[in-house]
């Protein structure tokens, strides 16, 4: 008869983050980074009808990367919570920070109980009212939260371009130079046309839906200026 | 966080999440109850959209219960509605309907056509029913701006949930009858926009003058029925400044009669 092996939890778990980074490192990277008037968004994304990033409430936004499937369930169960709570409660009871913590919750759920981890990491951006209570909440496969300040880089090759825009970040930049800025970080020492981008802002100043996205013409005029 | 197997998911659909979830509205009414009934409204089709107009007065009984009441409101972007029937109920179907059309745009990514909105009130005002069969009927008016089609249209509806598509104009409420006869009298095919205002408000002006549990522009506390135009560009209120000066020009002329 045989024995099942034994295989330490430190194995498992270290297979499982393996097995997850991998994924994740395939994917092209998604860049989120603060300018004057809000939150910019910008993701290597060739299908313009695939997204990473979305709307999913008022102020909030979401954006993911790695497996589409995985990170796309995300994005609905995170509408589909935010509704609810705004119907519940009020539309201002809705916030990034609780949405972060369920998503963390069902991502260390999943990291630590299923066969497979969710080969995602997503980020939930809230703008705030001022520039100063604006949030980013980057999470990763296994549920660990980062609370990030000025930008945030989420993906393959996520330490080069998080370098990249550590030295070119200015704190109250116009939304032209953070579109460039977070463009020449994805590209590195290639050329990104403006094809291969997609680009949404959580603007304060544009009413009470914040989140827009930015069509090939006004990226490639961000692009240009 | 809800979460559901492919065979139980609600798609994009907000009310069959709520219930789901256990949080759907009960539409169980027992017995015969006054609630405060809300009154006249309009829409009508001009060169670039639709206009749609409100009064602002909630009656409950001969009793004037709110003078400020909006029952002309944004939909979405594209499209609105106006309410007529027993506030409670009429606000509650409003809130989910503006949800449900904000769910659906952010789960598919894509907004519903104009035709799909207005079927989507229609199975709200069926689901009304049983409160409508004890005296808590809505009848909501929808009017919006068909991207697909380029033009305005305009849905009314019964208690039943059946919805009837209106070519030039549509009133509802308990002053339709005096406002649809001033509106059928100065209809024209492509009015322009300041025309378009000038008729809707002439007609409320109309209803509220025969109609008492209609409200007129008050203008000892400054309130001005609700008035907007949809059009391309999507929704917009007109600012009570505007309207000062349109219901000027109407008084002036009855005024002269």
């Amino acid at each position: 008869m045989s024995q099942p092996f034994y295989v330490s939890p430190e194995q498992v778990m270290k297979d499982r983050a393996d097995y997850a980074r991998k994924g994740i490192a395939r994917g092209r990277a998604l860049v989120a980074v603060r300018y004057d008037d809000g939150i910019a968004l910008v993701a290597e994304n060739p299908s313009s009808t695939l997204r990473k990033i979305s709307e999913i409430y008022d102020r909030l936004a979401f954006a993911g990367v790695g497996k589409y499937n995985e990170f796309d369930q995300l994005r609905v169960a995170g509408v589909r919570a935010a509704d609810l709570k705004g119907f519940q409660y009020s539309r201002d009871d809705v916030d990034a920070r609780s949405l972060a913590n369920n998503y963390a919750q069902i991502l260390g759920q999943i990291f630590t109980h299923e066969m497979k981890p969710m080969e995602v990491e997503i980020l939930v951006a809230e703008v705030g009212v001022t520039p100063d209570t604006d949030q980013l909440f980057h999470i990763l496969y296994d549920g660990t939260v980062f609370d990030e300040r000025k930008y945030t880089v989420l993906g393959g090759d996520a330490e080069a371009i998080g370098a990249r825009m550590k030295a070119s970040f200015a704190e109250g930049q116009p939304l032209a130079a953070a579109v460039q800025e977070a463009t020449k970080a994805l590209a590195g020492d290639r050329t990104l046309a403006v094809g291969d981008l997609e680009v949404a802002v959580l603007s304060r100043s544009n009413g009470r839906r914040c989140f827009r996205r930015l069509t090939d013409d006004v990226v490639s005029a961000a692009l240009d200026s | 966080m809800p979460m559901f197997t492919p065979g139980t998911d609600p798609g994009s659909s907000f009310p069959e999440l709520l219930k789901r979830v256990g949080l759907a509205p009960a539409v169980d009414f027992t017995g015969d109850v006054s609630v405060p009934h809300a009154t006249t409204c309009v829409a009508l089709r001009f060169a670039d959209g639709v206009v749609m107009a409100g009064d602002r007065r909630a009656t409950s009984g001969n009793l004037i219960s709110h003078r400020g009441m909006e029952k002309v409101v944004q939909a979405d972007q594209h499209s609105g509605v106006a309410i007529a029937g027993a506030a409670g109920p009429a606000m509650e179907m409003i809130k989910l309907f503006q949800l449900q059309l904000e769910h659906y745009e952010k789960v598919e990514g894509s907004s519903l056509s104009l035709e799909g909105k207005a079927n989507q009130l229609s199975m709200m005002v069926r689901g009304n029913l049983p409160a409508a069969m004890q005296g808590m009927v809505v009848v909501p008016i929808f009017a919006g701006y068909d991207l697909r089609r380029a033009n305005g249209r305009l849905f009314t509806y019964d208690v039943t949930g059946g919805r009837y598509e209106e070519h030039d104009y549509v009133a509802t409420g308990s002053g339709m009858l005096h406002a649809g006869t001033v509106v059928k009298m100065g209809w024209r095919d492509s009015l322009d926009r300041s025309a378009a205002v000038a008729l809707a408000c002439r007609s409320l002006w109309e209803a509220a003058d025969a109609d008492s549990a209609t409200g007129g522009p008050d203008l000892l506390r400054g309130i001005y029925p609700v008035v907007a135009t949809i059009t391309d560009d999507g929704w917009q209120r007109l600012a009570d400044e505007e309207l000062v000066a349109v219901f000027e020009t109407i008084a002036s002329e009855v005024r002269g009669r």
